[in-house]
């Protein structure tokens, strides 16, 4: 039997396709796809998160314990409500997941990890944490609902669905959280526009919906989330990265910090003896077709494969996020087979479209 | 609540089947079909004078969230394909029953009566 969120009822009330995500009976679109996405382009739509787990940590020993559990640095977070995205990896350098850390003090933060992921993620930490004999607990937060408002008018209408959620958040900075009651509001996403993440106890989550709702935030299932976070050449746990890939060659070196050498984190030294093997671009098809994830791509380099693909309704064009040989660079055209047919596609640097824009 | 016509005839892989005049076949998908798919905006459609089985994997429907096959519901060749479908895909959300997809001469004339109604079809999904 499949888990149910705290939305669930709600959702299958407003009429949503429900489908199995990561072993939770999920919303994947309420009415058309293309049109929940559009909506968080242009005005806002909302997403029902709370598969995804929240976790507290505590302690004198968290930023210690944080600073070797995961390949970004917790050290350059200093204001509270900070946000910091990393991958927490294995020790041959693979991930086991991707996170977000929130920075509440030196010995309090909040963690949220993907759904599918959960359980193997906090039996890690736990059993890393014991092996560390650092000071700091680690506690679940099932009790919480996660709801994301996306888009440029997301802030002013959960604003207006939220009253006295405007005076502690309109100066948030872009990964940037503070607590407001029992609310934790971030300015955070996964669609490449602007909005907040909510976190609120779960038994809120039914009369928060309805009030954004009646603020004019279009609900909006799974499959726009993953069109959105594919435009924005966000990266998705299981397809663009997993245990066997490095996040040097999925494209997130940028979230692997080598700055302090006297930091050791899980998965360094493996990380610093393979250097970056292959690299991941975006790809978008030039003939007719849609690209999905595991497609060949052909190069002049080698072969290389499809992470995670699909029609763009920004572009109207399909568009993929591919690891790639080194080597090839974007303005390459390239063949990806489908089918067992070769179609054409240009090699671009990612994101394809953020803030309403096609970038490509 | 799907749209299921009584005067078509379904496959339980969600084709629709309408017998023409002169015993050509159209075949397109249900209602039920495109609404389980979502947005569609692909379609590969199988060329005029292909010779197919029944049950023969001869298109490709491709939604924003995944790509699905479409069979032939009978044995017969290929006489056309819809071009306004694969330009304007989204008609298949439209008007799954307006948005036909190919048309089959069949090579058995009864073997359409071996497709279901559309209470069996009902019944079916």
């Amino acid at each position: 039997m499949a888990q149910q969120t705290p939305l669930h009822a709600t959702h299958v009330a407003a009429g949503a396709r429900m489908v199995d995500f990561a072993g939770w009976d999920m919303p994947v679109n309420y009415g058309s796809q293309i049109e929940e996405h559009k909506a968080v382009r242009t005005d806002a739509g909302m997403f029902d998160v709370s598969h995804m787990l929240g976790l507290d940590l505590q302690g004198s020993g968290a930023k210690a314990f944080l600073r070797g559990l995961i390949a970004n640095d917790v050290a350059k977070l200093q204001e509270a409500g900070k946000a910091l995205y990393s991958c927490m990896l294995n020790p041959e350098g693979g991930v086991i997941d991707d996170l977000i850390v929130y920075f509440l003090s030196d010995t309090e933060y909040r963690i949220v990890v993907n759904a599918g992921t959960a359980d193997k993620d906090v039996a890690w930490m736990q059993e890393r944490l014991a092996a560390s004999g650092l000071e700091a607990t680690l506690t679940v937060r099932r009790d919480l609902a996660m709801i994301a408002v996306q888009g440029p008018n997301a802030r002013a209408k959960t604003w207006a669905a939220l009253p006295g959620t405007e005076a502690a958040s309109a100066g948030l900075k872009p990964f940037q959280a503070a607590i407001v009651g029992e609310y934790f509001i971030a300015r955070t996403g996964y669609t490449g526009e602007d909005g907040f993440e909510l976190t609120l106890p779960a038994g809120e989550a039914a009369t928060t919906w309805a009030a954004l709702t009646a603020a004019g935030v279009a609900p909006c299932g799974l499959g726009a989330r993953d069109t959105l976070r594919l435009e924005a050449g966000m990266a998705l746990y299981g397809n663009d990265m997993d245990e066997t890939v490095s996040p040097l060659d999925a494209g997130l070196a940028w979230t692997v910090d080598f700055k302090d050498e006297t930091r050791d984190f899980v998965g360094k030294a493996a990380l610093q003896a393979q250097g970056t093997r292959q690299q991941t671009l975006g790809l978008i098809l030039e003939d007719k077709g849609v690209l999905r994830s595991h497609q060949p791509v052909h190069t002049a380099q080698g072969v290389g494969e499809t992470t995670s693909g699909t029609f763009s309704p920004t572009l109207q064009k399909s568009i993929a996020l591919a690891r790639l040989p080194l080597g090839v660079a974007a303005g390459d055209q390239v063949e990806v087979e489908i089918r067992g047919k070769r179609l054409k596609a240009r090699v671009v640097k990612a994101p394809f479209a953020r803030h309403g824009k096609a970038l490509v | 609540m799907s749209n299921i016509p009584a005067e078509l005839r379904y496959t339980t892989s969600h084709e629709w089947v309408r017998v023409e005049a002169d015993g050509t076949l159209t075949v397109g998908v249900t209602d039920h079909a495109q609404q389980a798919l979502g947005d569609v905006v692909f379609l590969e459609l199988p060329e005029a004078g292909r010779v197919v089985e029944a049950g023969e994997s001869v298109a490709v429907i491709e939604s924003v969230k995944a790509a699905s096959d479409i069979y032939a519901p009978v044995a017969g060749e290929v006489i056309a394909n819809n071009e306004e479908a694969v330009n304007a895909p989204e008609g298949v959300n439209e008007d799954a029953y307006g948005a036909w997809l190919f048309k089959i001469k069949p090579a058995d004339a009864n073997a359409v009566n071996g497709l279901l109604d559309a209470a069996g079809y009902e019944a079916a999904i």
